[in-house]
Parts: structure tokens; C-alpha cells; sequence
């Protein structure tokens, strides 16, 4: 097995390790959105990774062409894009919300604040 | 005509309004057009029932498109059933909650709310319905969305920091489900759960299917907060508006318990991954630790809707462990138990949204004495509570007996006598909120306090004496559990 034939589920794989990591290890709730993002994308390139298949074409039958590569995953993704960006927006929505009413975006910060009523 | 188009009526209504509440802006007129399309999903879900219960299995081709290419809403005994309980309590907390956001809830904001709360309730019925596995994550994301804006309506400023890690959290799980789902598509092709089931047999590979299942497992398992994975559920429903804790508690967890039985039973049935994987056995443990640790948590809670919140998660251990068995009755009980654990702690959350209305976030403390002051409320929360408990008369007692007698048709003594044990922790955080209310002298300060509104203790105890019915009339919700069971079952190979 050569490993650089899977080269883009690697890359997917550690996107998708950074990206959960970032989410646990940062305190800030902004970078850990980022994380979330990273996480999600790296989703979409292992769907997307097996759609392609190398020397085929798009999927609009032609003469000449015998091997087409699949639209599906590309269709679903797309979708998924969209359920992403919108958790993305709500999410820091949410972050705004919390730093008014916390005056911070630093998780132990908020903690120590709910911690001692003021 | 319209008959054979209630499958997607049933999602449709509820998500068409939602967009169209933004519209509206006038808080009356969000809350009449949510009443009216909660109330005509229901009456679409029970519809649906009725079909199913006479011709069998409903397929609904969405825009005509042949079934493994095109999206299907499959809906048989299982399903019916779910969308009825969900689109009932739905219905239910519209009434209550007219009163209840009016007084939670900014004025200029509570449109917003009924937006969320349709979008929610959409999605949820969405799950429950369709037959497509990537359909489900987006119904499930379209839930969740709305799940964090009800979260972060609350009025204390945690509800943010509460919808922030449930978003944190619910994200991941969705993104396991869709990794799941993704494999399964390389693996066999499709998307469609009926045509997945058939063909997941034929694979050959069985560690692509291990990855699949585990990924399945944990996203779905975050959704349900089965232990360990409930850390966002407490604090969700603790400080979450009182008519969106209600009725999250009571559906959101069970259409999240109603996938994860979907996909073992159903996907998974005809596949032999389950011999690499000693699963059952994984989720009888976690299903115990969750009744055991959860409830004694609960013991220790000031918060009472923190009380309840951890009770939830005790709760879904009880379902979970019916599943656990792989028979007839246990499958059986858990059901039974999902159905009884809904319209309980439906009950109990409105109810103690009523006394929230009242005396504000209700603490231990605040309540002492609420028997005198608030009858009917504490009547309503005592019965939700006794059937928590599983106290024979109430509808608790029938799950846990099923689940009782499962665990002895395996031979399991100490099982049975294990779930004996948790009832009796039940037992203590019941009887500490009872004695407190009942037997304690008001805290003096608030002496004005009376019941809450009609509109808002009636649908709350219309379902607390749910509980009573259908504890004592229980054909109607075994019958249908053992019948949905029994097509669960079916499948496995």
C-alpha cells in the first residue's frame, strides 16, 4: 500500500484530529468555533475524496466518455456547507451574546464568574 | 387525495410557518399560527397512526423521485408512533407556553421564539420521518439550530454558556452521524435506510462497518446524552426557557433514542458487525452507570429543574437498557418507557415553569411550603414524580415492570434487582422535593403567591393525568410499543 495514494483522506484525518483538538484544548470560545469549522470541513473532503475518480469526467454523458466521476457526494456536501455555515453564524452570535453579558470570551473566566454570585 | 400526501404535510406544515412567524412579528399572531400548525401536524401525525395501524408500512416518494434516488419518508409502526408523541406534546406546550413566553420572554422577542420552537419541532418530526440517511442529519441540524436560539432565550445569562457547549457538543455528534452515514454510502452505495439494510448484508468488510457503527454510536449517543456523554444536558434544560425545556425534555432526547433503534435494529440488522462488537453489553453498562450515577447526582441538586434535568438523564438510561436486551420485552419496555418519560417529565417541567412564573428559578428553598400556596401545581409535580418512580397506577410502573420482567427472562437477577436499587434513588430526589412542598413551612417573604394561570396549569396537568391514564388503561400504549418492537425485530438477522 503506497501511502500517498490516500493522500487526501490523510490530510482529511488530520484536519479532522487538529480540528477536535482546537475544540477541547482552547478556552476561547471563538477559536474553539474555529476548531469546529476545521472539524466539519475536514468532513467534507472524505466525502468528497471518494466521488472523484482519476481520469473520469464530469457527469454529463457525452460521446467519448465512459467513466464518469459521481455528483452525489458533491450534492450532499454542498448541503452540509450550508448546515456549517449556519451553526458558524449562530454560534458566534451566541459568543456576542455571551461576551455582553460576561464582558469575556475565556472559558475559565466565565466559569469563575458564575462560580461566586456576585 | 390529501391522504396520500400527509407524509410530507407532517414536516412541511410546521417548516413553512416557521419562516413565516418572522414575518408576522406580532407575538399573538406567531403564537396563533404555531398553535395552528402544531395543532394540524398532530392531527396529521395521529392520521398517520391510523393508516399504518390498518394498511401497514406508508412509503411517500418526496416529488416522485423513485425511491433509492430520490429522498424517502417511510413511515411505519415505530415512526407513527413517535410522530405522535412528539407532535402531541408539541401541541400541548404551545397552549401552556402563550402565557409562560409572555412573561419569560422580551416582548420584541418572542416571535423568535415560536420561529425557533416550529423549526425545532420540524426538524424533529423530520428525523422521525424520513427513510434517508442524509436526510437525517439535516433534519437533525435543522432541530439542533433551533435547539440552541430556544436555549439561549432564556433569561439567565448561563442559558448562553449552556447553548454555546450544547452547540459545541451537539455539532460534533451531528458531524459523527454524517462520518456514519458517509461510510455506510461507500460501503453499500446508498443513502436509503431500507435499501442500506438490505444491502449492508451482502458486505463483506467488517471493520469499514465497525467504524460506521462506532461513529453512529457516539453522534447519536451525544444527541440522546446517554452517560457519559450528557454534560450539555443539564445545564440546557436548567436555564432554558420553561416552555422550551419542557418541551425538549420530553422530545428532543427521545426522536435522538428513536434513530439510535433505527439504526441498530433496522440498518444494522441484516449485518453481522454486531459479532465483531459485543454492543448490546456496552450499552447495558452505560445504560446502569447512567441510572445509578445520574440519579444520585440528582439526590444532591438545589436547582430543581437541575434535579429534573439530571433525572433525564437517569431516565434515558432505563430506555437505553431495554434496547440493551435485543428481546421482545425489553425492547418493549423501553418504549413504553420513552413514552412515559416523555409525558412525565413534560408534566414536570411545565409545571415547574408555573412556579418559576411565581417565585422565580425554583430552588429547594423557594419551594418549601408550595403545597399550601400552589395545590395543584404541587398535586401535578407529586404524580410526574410518582411516575418517575414507577409507582404502580402510573404509566412508570408499566415500563419498569417490562423492563423487570426482560431482565428475568434473561436470567438476569441482579439486573432486575439493580433496577429495583435506582428506582429507590428516584425515590429520594421525589420524596425530597414531596417533603419540602408539602411538609415545610413557607419561607415567609413571599406570601402573596398563588397558582399560575389557567391556560398554563391545564395543559400541565392534562399531562400529569396522562400519566395516571395510561398507567391504568395500558393497552393502547403497550399494544402499540410491543407492535412497533416486534417490527424492530423483525429485521435482525
Amino acid at each position: 500500500m503506497n501511502v500517498f495514494d490516500y493522500v487526501n483522506y490523510w490530510i482529511a484525518i488530520l484536519l479532522l484530529i487538529v480540528g477536535i483538538y482546537i475544540v477541547i484544548a482552547r478556552g476561547n470560545l471563538v477559536k474553539k468555533l474555529v476548531g469546529l469549522s476545521i472539524f466539519q470541513t475536514s468532513v467534507y473532503l472524505i466525502y468528497i475524496s471518494p466521488g472523484k475518480i482519476i481520469g473520469a469526467t464530469a457527469p454529463i454523458i457525452a460521446e467519448g466518455f465512459e467513466l464518469y466521476s459521481n455528483p452525489l457526494p458533491h450534492v450532499l456536501i454542498l448541503t452540509a456547507i450550508v448546515v456549517g455555515v449556519a451553526t458558524l453564524a449562530l454560534g458566534l452570535a451566541i459568543v456576542v451574546r455571551i461576551n455582553e453579558a460576561y464582558g469575556t470570551i475565556e472559558e475559565d473566566e466565565i466559569h469563575a464568574q458564575d462560580q461566586d454570585p456576585e | 387525495m390529501i391522504a396520500a400526501h400527509l407524509p410530507a404535510l407532517q414536516v412541511v406544515l410546521p417548516l413553512i410557518a416557521a419562516p413565516v412567524c418572522v414575518l408576522l412579528r406580532r407575538p399573538l399572531a406567531a403564537w396563533l399560527l404555531a398553535l395552528i400548525a402544531t395543532w394540524a401536524s398532530a392531527a396529521v401525525a395521529i392520521a398517520l397512526l391510523l393508516q399504518v395501524l390498518e394498511g401497514g408500512t406508508i412509503s411517500y416518494m418526496l416529488g416522485s423521485w423513485a425511491a433509492p434516488w430520490g429522498i424517502e419518508y417511510r413511515v411505519d409502526i415505530v415512526n407513527a408512533f413517535l410522530l405522535v408523541l412528539v407532535s402531541g406534546i408539541g401541541s400541548v406546550v404551545v397552549l401552556y407556553a402563550r402565557a409562560s413566553v409572555g412573561y419569560e420572554i422580551p416582548v420584541e422577542r418572542q416571535y423568535l421564539f415560536w420561529t425557533a420552537y416550529l423549526l425545532c419541532l420540524a426538524g424533529l418530526l423530520g428525523i422521525a420521518i424520513t427513510g434517508d440517511g442524509f436526510n437525517v442529519f439535516v433534519f437533525l441540524e435543522i432541530s439542533s439550530l433551533g435547539t440552541y436560539i430556544l436555549i439561549a432565550l432564556g433569561r439567565d445569562r448561563r442559558a448562553l454558556v449552556a447553548s454555546y457547549q450544547y452547540l459545541i457538543m451537539g455539532t460534533i455528534g451531528a458531524t459523527f452521524i454524517v462520518i456514519g452515514v458517509g461510510l455506510l454510502y461507500l460501503l453499500t452505495g446508498t443513502l436509503n435506510l431500507a435499501d442500506l439494510s438490505s444491502r449492508i448484508g451482502s458486505v463483506s468488510h467488517p471493520r469499514p462497518q465497525l467504524a460506521a457503527l462506532a461513529f453512529l454510536t457516539v453522534g447519536i449517543s451525544l444527541k440522546l446524552a446517554l452517560f457519559p456523554l450528557h454534560l450539555w444536558l443539564p445545564n440546557a434544560y436548567a436555564y432554558a426557557p420553561s416552555a422550551a425545556a419542557a418541551f425538549l425534555s420530553a422530545t428532543a432526547t427521545k426522536v435522538a433514542v428513536y434513530l439510535l433503534l433505527r439504526f441498530y435494529f433496522s440498518v444494522f440488522g441484516q449485518s453481522q458487525v454486531f459479532a465483531h462488537l459485543p454492543l448490546p453489553e456496552v450499552l447495558l453498562v452505560l445504560s446502569l452507570a447512567a441510572m445509578f450515577v445520574a440519579s444520585t447526582v440528582a439526590v444532591f441538586q438545589r436547582d430543581v429543574k437541575r434535579m429534573f434535568a439530571y433525572s433525564s438523564v437517569a431516565q434515558i438510561g432505563y430506555i437505553t437498557l431495554g434496547a440493551s436486551f435485543v428481546s421482545l420485552t425489553g425492547l418493549t419496555g423501553g418504549i413504553v418507557h420513552l413514552f412515559n418519560h416523555a409525558v412525565a417529565k413534560g408534566a414536570i417541567f411545565l409545571l415547574l415553569g408555573c412556579v418559576a412564573l411565581r417565585m422565580g428559578q425554583p430552588t429547594i428553598e423557594r419551594m418549601a411550603g408550595l403545597g399550601k400556596r400552589m395545590p395543584w401545581t404541587t398535586a401535578g409535580l407529586t404524580i410526574g414524580g410518582l411516575s418517575l418512580i414507577g409507582v404502580p397506577g402510573t404509566v412508570g410502573f408499566v415500563s419498569k415492570w417490562y423492563l423487570v420482567l426482560a431482565a428475568l427472562e434473561r436470567g438476569w437477577w441482579w439486573l432486575a434487582i439493580a433496577v429495583l436499587i435506582s428506582s429507590l434513588i428516584a425515590v429520594v430526589y421525589v420524596w425530597r422535593l414531596v417533603e419540602v412542598c408539602y411538609f415545610r413551612d413557607p419561607s415567609g417573604h413571599e406570601d402573596r403567591v398563588s397558582e399560575a394561570p389557567l391556560s398554563m396549569l391545564v395543559p400541565a396537568l392534562l399531562l400529569a393525568a396522562a400519566c395516571i391514564f395510561f398507567g391504568l388503561y395500558t393497552s393502547a400504549t403497550v399494544g402499540t410499543a410491543a407492535q412497533a418492537a416486534r417490527s424492530l425485530l423483525e429485521n435482525l438477522r
